[in-house]
């Protein structure tokens, strides 16, 4: 296959010692190469997947959905799962995250929420919660908002601003306006209004108008779970490597499988030892280290690098790395229509509403909100599996009929919603189950918060009420079962100013170790309603202010 | 069906909505990929098997063709469903080849049990066929909801051969036709369930969003300039 063009790329040899080292380049990496480079940092990204461009890209959903061209693999990488520590785990695929360059954000279905005041505070707001460790974060959102303006303008988000009632303050509007309406959002919107609930246009990390040399949707389609073709995604790749790689000061390093942070005498990271494409292993040398892996590599890396000085894991005198797994709390609902839709047509989502973003525990009888989305993201493939109303006939010229009927009818309602913290949520070590490099696997231990279970069925039920008030002709919900699967991995190093029940402090920097920083999924404190990618950059554009500012001052030297 | 033009269609619109910069720098690459995909799917295809007999695929296309039939519109015959699997049986489904090897005598059996005349299931009649399947599909009327996720195929021994045979064809009759994987021919599927061909598509998508009059606030919405 024929590969782009692409500049000459600045490179580093391991002895060299550089700036810092950033370990992925998802969301929150892509962003910290981008502006740590341009701030005139020597950077060296190491991604354990392949560097991908868009002509690699496809819309074959056996290469992409069972071959994993974008994403980890359960053969190589396996995953073990338990619902308690009691529990012996077994081999499951338990996690989708992104291995490529641009990470999870190739992929992702793009929904940019920015989360909300009460996401901050919550713990506050509402006390404790039995049974979760729910906390407030050490910033609050006034410390976030420029960052989030920062997102949807450098990294480039389509919306309408103040058109929520809920929205939180903003600086400034949405720099593209929303993307075309779908016939979904249209049935949504009128459905909602009918209900007196509150929707408006999605805001969406798509673009709806050309912009910085990428182009704006071309409505293919394939969206959720692919690599967008026209650079319309706006994926780290598409929009932040780009400009790191431009720096002269960043070096992106693909098939590169960091499995341990080096540690010097002093207590002090010095760089990250990884595998190459043969497995012939390397120190990268640094003078700081962040971790951008995402929510679950992050702690498995802390996990990984023992030593007499961190025997339980680096930067882990908390005990806190990998607990406090959330997921975001979901539930679909799906409607057939007797108007052809065609919603197989364009992205996913076009109208969202928050009415629910706060619900009133005394009210409802469980803590937590969420928000509701009008999408159809099935595939064809994953249509003729799992498209068709339950009870439908599984072969024959009347399958074949329903296939051909409600295709081009059918889209779904998603509930999105707050995982409570559980400290016994997470992710650690399977000594018994080796990955392809003779790695311990990944163990996933998960049971939902009750609470969560109980919203995720509050929210169907108001998806099912639009539904009727949009006059479905059919419809059902997706089972709502205990969770063993995840795809938003939060809260697994958590950010607090206190290091008994905190990982890094409000500046990513871990409470151990100085010179070691994390920032992704897992800084994440609390969930927020469902949509945690918006977050994770901004915090990473936060975190590069935070880490630039340590770093000229001097405090980051050895 | 997918052809020349559609494709040609998909290239220029794309242009058109790209700005000049990207287009210069990354055009040709995407063009040139495009190009490979759509050589590899409509060259010339060769009757040979790599993984069946050829008494196998007769039945499989047999069994297939019971799954998604070719009753006025295409089936899973036109589309190739069985070079496809085939081709699914020596790629990404190699767990799956015992399953057929296997499971293929059985159904053959199963076909005798329930019709002692009968010989094999491709030259059974239309009723003694349905009345295999009806007693191989063990999940039936049920068809519990179940919502479709990354890593769809059953790819393991202990899936029944009837399910496997079922998620396979529905993958071979619904892929991209643009894939290098002998599935949807022609595009054929995509045209039965009414998904235009083509991977660039503009607004309006349907009546509906057509007639929309463009997004105002609801009168009872609280005004957010006031927060």
């Amino acid at each position: 296959m024929t590969k782009a063009v692409r500049p000459e790329q600045t490179r580093y040899k391991t002895s060299d010692l550089v700036d810092f080292v950033i370990v992925g380049s998802g969301a929150a990496g892509g962003v910290l190469a981008k502006e740590l480079s341009t701030n005139g940092f020597s950077v060296v990204v190491l991604e354990q997947g392949p560097y991908l461009h868009e002509s690699d890209f496809s819309h074959d959903e056996i290469k992409v959905l069972q071959e994993d061209l974008l994403t980890n693999h359960p053969k190589l990488q396996p995953t073990t799962f338990r619902k308690t520590p009691q529990d012996k785990a077994k081999t499951q695929r338990t996690l989708v995250y992104g291995r490529a360059v641009g990470g999870t954000s190739n992929h992702f279905t793009a929904n940019f929420w920015r989360f909300h005041e009460i996401d901050f505070k919550e713990r506050s707001k509402i006390g404790t919660v039995p049974g979760s460790t729910l906390a407030d974060w050490p910033i609050s959102y006034a410390d976030l908002e420029p960052y989030y303006t920062k997102v949807e303008w450098e990294v480039g988000v389509s919306g309408l601003a103040n058109a929520s009632p809920f929205d939180p303050p903003r600086s400034q509007p949405y720099p593209m306006p929303p993307l075309p309406v779908k016939a979904n959002g249209v049935i949504f919107e009128r459905a909602a209004r009918k209900l007196g609930w509150n929707p408006f246009p999605a805001p969406m990390a798509i673009l709806s108008q050309p912009r910085a040399g990428r182009s704006a949707c071309v409505n293919c389609g394939f969206c959720l779970a692919f690599g967008c073709e026209v650079k319309a995604k706006s994926s780290s790749l598409a929009s932040m490597i780009p400009i790191a790689e431009k720096s002269g000061k960043c070096e992106i390093r693909p098939n590169s499988y960091v499995h341990k942070i080096e540690i010097d005498e002093r207590g002090r990271a010095s760089g990250a030892v990884y595998f190459d494409e043969k497995k012939n292993i390397h120190l990268q040398k640094a003078k700081a280290v962040i971790l951008s892996a995402n929510g679950a590599e992050t702690p498995r890396l802390l996990r990984l690098s023992t030593s007499s000085k961190f025997p339980d894991g680096l930067a882990n005198s908390s005990g806190c790395v990998g607990k406090n797994l959330m997921f975001n709390t979901a539930a679909v609902s799906v409607g057939v229509f007797d108007e052809q839709t065609n919603d197989y047509k364009g992205y996913a989502v076009s109208r969202i509403l928050h009415d629910f973003y706060e619900l009133d525990a005394e009210k409802v009888g469980f803590h937590g909100g969420g928000g509701l989305d009008a999408r159809f993201d099935m595939t064809p493939i994953g249509f003729g599996f799992g498209g068709l109303p339950p009870g439908s006939p599984r072969w024959g010229k009347d399958f074949k009929a329903a296939l051909a009927h409600n295709w081009s009818r059918t889209f779904e309602i998603f509930g999105h919603g707050t995982s409570l913290p559980v400290k016994d949520n997470g992710f650690d070590l399977d000594s018994d189950v080796k990955d392809a490099w003779g790695l311990p696997a990944l163990r996933m231990t998960y049971k939902d918060h009750p609470d969560d279970l109980k919203l995720a069925h509050w929210l169907a039920d108001r998806s099912i009420e639009l539904l009727d008030a949009a006059g479905a002709k059919q419809k059902w919900t997706f089972p709502i079962d205990e969770q063993q699967f995840g795809v938003h991995l939060l809260g697994t190093c958590r950010m607090g100013d206190d290091p008994k029940t905190s990982v890094i402090n409000s500046d990513h920097q871990t409470h151990d170790v100085k010179n070691l920083f994390l920032c992704d999924g897992s800084s994440l404190v609390t969930s927020g309603r469902g949509q945690p990618t918006m977050t994770i950059m901004a915090l990473a554009f936060r975190a590069a202010d935070r880490i630039t500012a340590l770093a000229k001052r001097g405090d980051l030297k050895a | 069906m997918i052809t020349e033009l559609d494709r040609r269609k998909f290239l220029s619109r794309g242009a058109a909505a790209l700005g000049a910069t990207w287009t210069a720098a990354h055009w040709p690459a995407v063009l040139a990929a495009a190009e490979h995909a759509h050589k590899a799917a409509t060259s010339a295809e060769p009757e040979k098997f790599e993984f069946f007999t050829p008494a196998e695929a007769k039945e499989v296309q047999a069994l297939a063709s019971c799954i998604i039939p070719s009753d006025g519109t295409p089936g899973a015959r036109e589309a190739g469903v069985v070079y496809f699997i085939d081709r699914a049986l020596v790629t990404f489904s190699t767990d799956d080849q015992r399953t057929y090897r296997e499971g293929l005598p059985g159904i053959q059996k199963r076909l005798k049990e329930l019709f002692p005349g009968a010989t094999v299931f491709s030259s059974a009649t239309a009723e003694q066929q349905e009345a295999v399947l009806q007693s191989l599909d063990e999940v039936g009327a049920k068809n519990p909801p179940r919502r479709p996720r990354a890593n769809f195929l059953p790819g393991s021994t202990a899936q029944p051969l009837f399910e496997v045979l079922r998620a396979h064809t529905i993958a071979g009759f619904l892929i991209d036709p643009d894939a290098d994987r002998k599935g949807n021919r022609g595009g054929v599927g995509w045209a039965v369930i009414g998904r235009d061909p083509g991977h660039s598509f503009q607004p309006p998508f349907s009546a509906i969003d057509k007639d929309y009059p463009g997004w105002h606030p609801a009168p009872s919405s609280k005004d957010a300039s006031t927060k």
